[in-house]
């Protein structure tokens, strides 16, 4: 927020709040501590705003409005935690739990309990998402079991960032998926391996082989892992890699979100080259 | 360029640029995340020019792109020069006021007329004189390259060639507008400013200047030889003089990387004495008489590194060195010791700090504002410093804030070395792939998917004419020796281009092509342009090919 | 602009013809104007997507399917990744991405509530017994001629086999008010010269000598709001987009008529369709926007060559292009036909269909008033609303309110169909009440047990309502809507909980998917629905399931389509036509 544009001031939850201009309302509540969940939300990507967990009420507004892209307007009055927020909160994450195995998306499933999502009140022969684990080679899995459509790696992969648009939403509704071309396997495809779908993925539907392959003996130990940032030692572009080490051995490999060289990228050997240490 | 060896301009500059020339570099697939920033620049409204041999990953996304022939960057620039200056499109009041040398580079450049740039470069008329219409008339311009401007026999007089067009149009010391080399390793930035170039000392200062010299020596407590070394090409001609009988490698894969791979290795064979220090047993360590196993800088050291964009940013250590790799400075500092020197410091902060104390472009940049400021670009003269996002801002400044105008340099066409002749009608180049590093010795452990190894890609019409099957297996031919490579149909390459990478040296000494002539004035060798022929392995007796 | 990387797979000649006809010579990207100077870019590559939809579309006719060489090609064209093509084309429902094992047509059948009240799965149960490739699917805008059928040609154009069959002809020719409708049976709709005869491009003369500031304020007087179902001032949509500097701007006619009920604009089209483009060119002039489309449903094979064959005419003549109408200004209309989506009704929608993305409705703010079609400020307007501009220039925004209420002037057309004996397309002034409608129509009173007003997005209501007077603010007044013009009365023969199933089931069907609330709500609200037993009331929790679905599509979702999904539940729940025990 470094704009030194007219500021602009809105109302949350009976706080005034000064904001730059271009400033969302998530910024807003962000800014006044007012904790709010997010799902397709990343600060290095733009909003999609298709979960709607982010839904807050504003005065004069007849639905609710997406916090994360709602730009903040001057006189803006916001409620976070009303009934009617909380609501389609917890409707939002009753319907993804119903739908999806949110068991590797921690901060989902604390979120849905905030709220009292019940995902047992469907029936049992509901609906849900059942895909085969893609394995298709030895740098990342896609369990689509998990994927709750965030649409965060469809940008990562294209318009925000790689711009190789190996995958896309195909499909219609409930039966839409994140997809290649006709379903090809990976190598087939665009995909160059970046990582960087893996990187934003909030349910774990996008996961490192090396984790993959940890998890599966039982030592995926995140509470065990080191993370230190340095620099790659590729080409010399200068990218900072956050490495994550356990027992001495580096299990995975991120950027930060927010260092202005990668805004959390990565190239393959960035990401993967690192086998060699 | 204008005496510093650093690229011009910051990441963000490309993001908010209005036209962009990238010349002899396919970052889309050598510097990948860079590239992000370029892709945000069109995103911005920017457009974009490529001029590369190859329509390469790169250039794909360009508005135009300009499929000029191997060796002739000089040509074209000179070409796009004198249409400039032809259609008064120059900035002659930045000509006047921040530059010397014009009416020289003007007399110049006069022959190289469009017509006679177009039979030089094989570029269309029309294509020449758009690029250089767009250079000039843009707001703003970048113009960044990589190793096709660098690696032929006349690397510095390319590089020249694309300075005079900064200086000609005021693209160069503004905000939006300059010059990138993008570097091709993690450090080669930080090597050359640390002082590992024949003739400077850290932070580019000249070793041939006394005042330097005893600022150092009062540091180091002993003289230092005033008289450039040797760069890497001269010590192989020294070697194979046997002038140079002992060698000291660090970090340097010289037996697989050197242009004319055989004249190479016969050199290092003939030491005397050959010390390797290095993360891996590389194939110039297995000749060596003594290896050093060090530590991997990056993921095991502590210390610094600089990158394309003069940014000096913290490395650290996740993982504890295996077995006996040690630091690179505590290799040094003990083996000084034991031929009876002490080096000084170990602590890389402290020989951080003594770097600092020594060489004014670094000495703002704390340990402390390396660690809170995510990195600091040179030069940065004291801790209340930003740093410095663009260089030459002093050619815009009145008086040029008492500095010598930049100079136009006269440089004239010459081919690549090794001419196409009716024996080796082929043109070969060279280059990287998104998935390898150079020669596979830190990338090769990684399992990618979408890895084809080192082909040979050929144009697909003249493929048919040699009778050459996708994926047949051929012999590789150049004066210097030959190889047998996998054919790889290229739609991508202009006929009578040939390209291979070189990442591979296990499978293709791809090296054992490429011709040894090099600069004199930077060393580098001409990796990018060998004259070659295929030869069919069949058994049929037409099998050879090439006419 | 992208380094696109295609699989192995490669077109047919005829699909490459094919999508090469359909893109035209300058729709390909990438210019190789020699080996060695090869011209294309972001610029280049943004300007020319919109072409996808009809390079699918090509395709689809020629090879039955959208195959993976087929897919590469126009990949390779228009420079868009195949994995985005074959999202776009995985979007919608008359293109197939899976090989149809068979090269012959395919015969969509409606099974809406309409049609199947007449009969549609014994009409498809038969096709198939004959042989022919049936789909069952949503409504196909015929429901005055249920049971509805549209064949997707291979080697053979798109038809619908009851255009030939059935001559035109409105119920009741000679009701009085007749504005909108007035010239439908009469003009000859392939003929620029018998509209003028009929009084054709009147109103556009009129509006070039009124300039653009006086035709925004006679839409503005005559009260005229949207046809489409929001019900938003035109006159106030027109100024903002008119406000907008610079003439890259656009007008839009959303002919993509998918309310299940709805079939009126596809009749105003296929029978006056010099009368969309009249008014489309006027809404183009007032607002200084140069570039008009039309974007039409794929399942109006009739409309669309009718509009095409007005397109060219106009055109021919001056009434479009480069000075309309002698004005000097320049204004042109393309065609864009809609490939089976109910969502691409929805204006945002529809933009990114034109635009060649994935028919997913776009946050709003900002509104189409400021950054619409291609990011511009843009018209979105209903042809039914399109056409009630004539009237007002012609005759005046006074002699315009002759007819209707205060707060709903004019006339209304509304279709009819369901359970009664003269199904069709009724224009009448706002203000006749719903039984005066019905009883028109020929429905039987005594038997009338609910009407379905605007649609699946629309509300039942029960013959209490009979004397609901049809008019905006009367039906906002009893919790009900107009919508699109629907009216589809039940009665005791019906079972209305099929009924209300199949329209949740609609909608399970037509969401995007693009947002949880509807993409998990639809299908949720439908899987509920599939549990209720005739004559066993809706358990407690159940019912509080439905309510707390309803409540956060119509709070969380990101377009109409999701606010209105249980809109039509709720109100049988509430009129206890479902779910209660009998």
């Amino acid at each position: 927020m470094t704009s030194t544009e007219a500021a602009v001031t809105i109302r949350i939850d009976d706080t005034d709040v000064a904001l730059s201009a271009g400033s969302s309302i998530l910024d807003g509540c962000r800014s006044v501590g007012v904790d709010t969940p997010t799902i397709c939300y990343a600060d290095n990507l733009t909003p999609v705003n298709a979960c709607r967990v982010c839904v807050v009420e504003l005065e004069g507004s007849r639905t609710l409005v997406p916090a994360c892209s709602r730009p903040a307007e001057d006189g803006m009055v916001i409620r976070t935690d009303s009934e009617r927020v909380r609501h389609s909160r917890r409707m939002v994450l009753e319907f993804l739990a119903s739908s999806v195995d949110l068991g590797q998306a921690d901060e989902l499933t604390a979120w849905a309990e905030h709220y009292g999502a019940d995902p047992g009140r469907y029936g049992a022969d509901r609906a849900v998402v059942s895909e085969p684990v893609r394995v298709q080679d030895n740098l990342y899995i896609r369990d689509y079991d998990r994927c709750v459509l965030c649409y965060k790696c469809v940008e990562a992969c294209g318009e925000d960032a790689q711009q190789s648009f190996a995958i896309a939403v195909s499909g219609r509704g409930f039966d839409a998926r994140i997809s290649t071309e006709f379903d090809v396997e990976l190598p087939e495809s665009a995909c160059v391996y970046c990582g960087n779908c893996v990187a934003v993925c909030p349910t774990n539907a996008l996961q490192f082989r090396t984790e993959f392959d940890l998890r599966a003996v039982g030592e995926w130990r995140p509470e065990d892992q080191t993370v230190t940032r340095t620099v790659c030692s590729y080409c010399g572009v200068g990218c900072n890699l956050e490495l994550h080490v356990q027992d001495d051995h580096i299990v995975a490999c991120t950027s930060p979100h927010d260092h202005d060289v990668t805004w959390g990228n990565l190239c393959i050997k960035g990401r993967f080259g690192w086998g060699y240490v | 360029m204008f005496g510093a060896g650093g690229g011009t301009s910051s990441y963000q500059e490309i993001e908010q640029t209005d036209l962009i020339v990238l010349w002899g570099s396919n970052a889309r697939e050598a510097h990948p995340i860079f590239f992000h920033h370029l892709l945000r620049g069109i995103e911005n409204g920017a457009r974009m020019y490529c001029v590369d041999p190859r329509r390469t990953a790169s250039a794909k996304f360009a508005d135009r792109w300009l499929g000029i022939d191997v060796g002739s960057d000089v040509a074209l620039a000179n070409g796009v020069g004198r249409e400039i200056i032809a259609a008064g499109l120059a900035d002659t009041d930045f000509i006047r006021r921040s530059t010397r040398g014009f009416d020289d580079y003007e007399r110049a450049v006069e022959p190289y007329t469009l017509d006679r740039v177009s039979a030089l470069t094989g570029v269309p008329v029309a294509a020449i004189s758009e690029l250089a219409h767009a250079y000039a008339t843009a707001e703003s311009a970048q113009l960044l390259w990589t190793l096709g401007i660098t690696e032929h026999h006349n690397a510095v007089d390319n590089v020249l060639a694309l300075c005079n067009l900064a200086l000609l149009t005021g693209h160069v010391g503004r905000w939006g507008s300059g010059l990138v080399p993008l570097r091709g390793q993690n450090n080669v930035q930080g090597g050359g400013d640390m002082g590992a170039l024949p003739d400077r000392l850290p932070g580019f200062q000249s070793v041939a200047d006394a005042d330097v010299r005893s600022r150092f020596e009062e540091v180091y407590g002993r003289p230092l030889d005033p008289h450039p070394g040797l760069h890497l090409t001269l010590m192989f001609e020294a070697m194979a003089r046997g002038e140079l009988r002992a060698l000291y490698v660090i970090g340097e894969n010289p037996a697989e990387s050197e242009a004319d791979i055989g004249h190479a290795r016969d050199a290092l064979a003939g030491l005397d004495v050959l010390v390797v220090q290095d993360i891996f047993l590389t194939r110039t360590a297995e000749m060596a008489d003594v290896v050093f196993p060090a530590s991997v800088g990056w993921a095991e050291s502590e210390g610094t590194v600089t990158s394309s964009e003069r940014r000096v940013q913290r490395v650290r250590p996740a993982v504890v060195p295996p077995g006996e790799a040690h630091h690179d400075i505590d290799i040094l500092v003990d083996l000084a010791h034991a031929m009876g020197s002490e080096l000084g410091p170990r602590r890389p902060e402290a020989v951080w700090d003594e770097l600092r104390q020594l060489s004014p472009v670094h000495r703002g940049m704390s340990w402390a504002r390396l660690e809170a400021e995510g990195g600091l670009q040179w030069p940065c003269p004291d801790l209340d410093h930003p740093g410095s996002p663009f260089l030459h801002g002093w050619l815009w400044e009145d008086g040029l804030a008492g500095r010598e105008p930049a100079p136009f340099s006269v440089v004239e066409h010459a081919g690549p070395t090794d001419v196409l002749t009716t024996g080796y009608p082929l043109r070969l180049t060279t280059g990287r792939a998104l998935d390898s590093f150079n020669t596979g010795v830190q990338s090769g452990a990684l399992d990618s998917p979408i890895r084809y190894g080192d082909e040979l890609e050929v144009n697909p019409d003249d493929a048919r004419d040699l009778e050459l099957d996708q994926g047949e297996r051929v012999r590789v031919c150049s004066a210097r020796g030959s190889v047998e490579m996998h054919v790889r149909h290229q739609p991508d390459l202009p006929r009578g281009l040939t390209f291979t990478t070189f990442h591979f040296p296990g499978l293709v000494d791809t090296n054992v092509l490429t011709t040894d002539a090099w600069d004199p004035k930077s060393g580098t060798a001409e990796f990018k342009a060998a004259a070659i022929r295929i030869e069919k392995l069949s058994a049929h007796p037409q099998g050879t090919a090439g006419g | 602009m992208v380094d696109l990387h295609l699989t192995a797979d490669v077109a047919s000649p005829g699909e490459r013809a094919a999508v090469d006809a359909a893109i035209g010579p300058d729709g390909a990207v990438v210019v190789h104007e020699s080996e060695r100077s090869i011209v294309a870019g972001r610029t280049r590559r943004q300007s020319r997507r919109h072409w996808l939809l009809p390079a699918l579309h090509a395709l689809q006719a020629e090879a039955g399917w959208i195959s993976p060489g087929g897919l590469n090609h126009v990949a390779d064209r228009l420079q868009i990744p195949p994995a985005e093509v074959f999202g776009v084309a995985s979007f919608y429902g008359l293109f197939r991405t899976d090989d149809p094992g068979h090269t012959g047509s395919v015969t969509h059948v409606c099974v809406d509530p309409a049609c199947e009240i007449a009969g549609a799965s014994d009409l498809a149960d038969e096709l198939e017994r004959a042989g022919s490739a049936v789909q069952r699917g949503p409504c196909l805008g015929q429901c005055e001629r249920a049971p509805a059928r549209f064949v997707q040609g291979r080697g053979e154009p798109d038809h619908v086999p009851a255009d030939d069959a059935v001559p035109f002809r409105l119920p009741r020719p000679g009701q009085p008010h007749r504005r909108l409708t007035a010239r439908l049976g009469v003009v000859d709709p392939t003929s620029l010269d018998s509209y003028r005869e009929h009084g054709g491009y009147g109103a556009l003369t009129t509006a070039i000598a009124m300039g653009p500031d006086a035709v925004i304020e006679a839409v503005t007087a005559a009260g005229l709001w949207g046809r489409g179902g929001a019900a938003f001032p035109t006159g106030v949509k027109w100024r903002a987009v008119a406000a907008q500097p610079g003439p890259d701007k656009h007008v839009v006619a959303n002919a993509d008529e998918s309310e299940p009920g709805t079939f009126k604009d596809r009749l105003l089209m296929e029978h006056d369709p010099f009368a969309l483009l009249e008014s489309l060119t006027i809404a183009g002039l007032a607002t200084g926007a140069e570039r008009g489309w039309i974007y039409i449903r794929g399942e109006y094979p009739l409309a669309t060559s009718r509009l095409r064959q007005a397109i060219d005419q106009a055109r021919a003549v001056g009434w479009l292009g480069a000075d309309v109408g002698a004005s000097g200004r320049s204004f042109d209309v393309e065609l864009r036909r809609g490939a089976g989506a109910y969502i691409c009704g929805e204006e945002t929608a529809l933009f990114n269909s034109i635009e060649g993305f994935r028919g997913e409705p776009r946050n709003k703010p900002p509104y189409p008033t400021t950054s619409g079609l291609f990011g511009r400020p843009t018209v979105v307007n209903n042809p039914e609303t399109l056409v009630n501009v004539l009237p007002i220039i012609s005759a005046g925004p006074a002699a315009y309110r002759s007819l209707g209420t205060d707060d709903s002037p004019g006339t209304k057309l509304f279709c009819l169909s369901g359970s009664l004996r003269r199904p069709g397309l009724y224009e009448v002034p706002f203000g006749t009440t719903l039984r005066a409608l019905l009883l028109a129509a020929g429905t039987e009173i005594d038997r009338l047990r609910a009407v379905l007003l605007g649609g699946a997005a629309g509300t039942f209501v029960g013959p209490e309502s009979l004397d609901l007077p049809l008019t905006l603010e009367d039906a906002r007044a009893a919790g009900a809507t107009l919508g699109s013009g629907a009216v589809m009365p039940f009665d005791d023969r019906v079972d209305l909980a099929a009924v209300v199933t199949r329209i949740a089931e609609f909608f399970r069907h037509e969401s995007c998917g693009q947002c949880v609330p509807c993409r998990v709500g639809t299908t949720r609200q439908h899987e509920v629905l599939l549990q209720l037993r005739p004559g066993r009331p809706l358990a407690d929790d159940r019912r509080q399931l439905l309510d707390d679905m309803a409540r956060v599509m119509l709070d969380a979702s990101i377009c109409g389509l999701g606010h209105t999904a249980a809109g039509a539940v709720r109100s049988a729940l509430d009129l206890g036509i479902i779910g209660e025990s009998t």
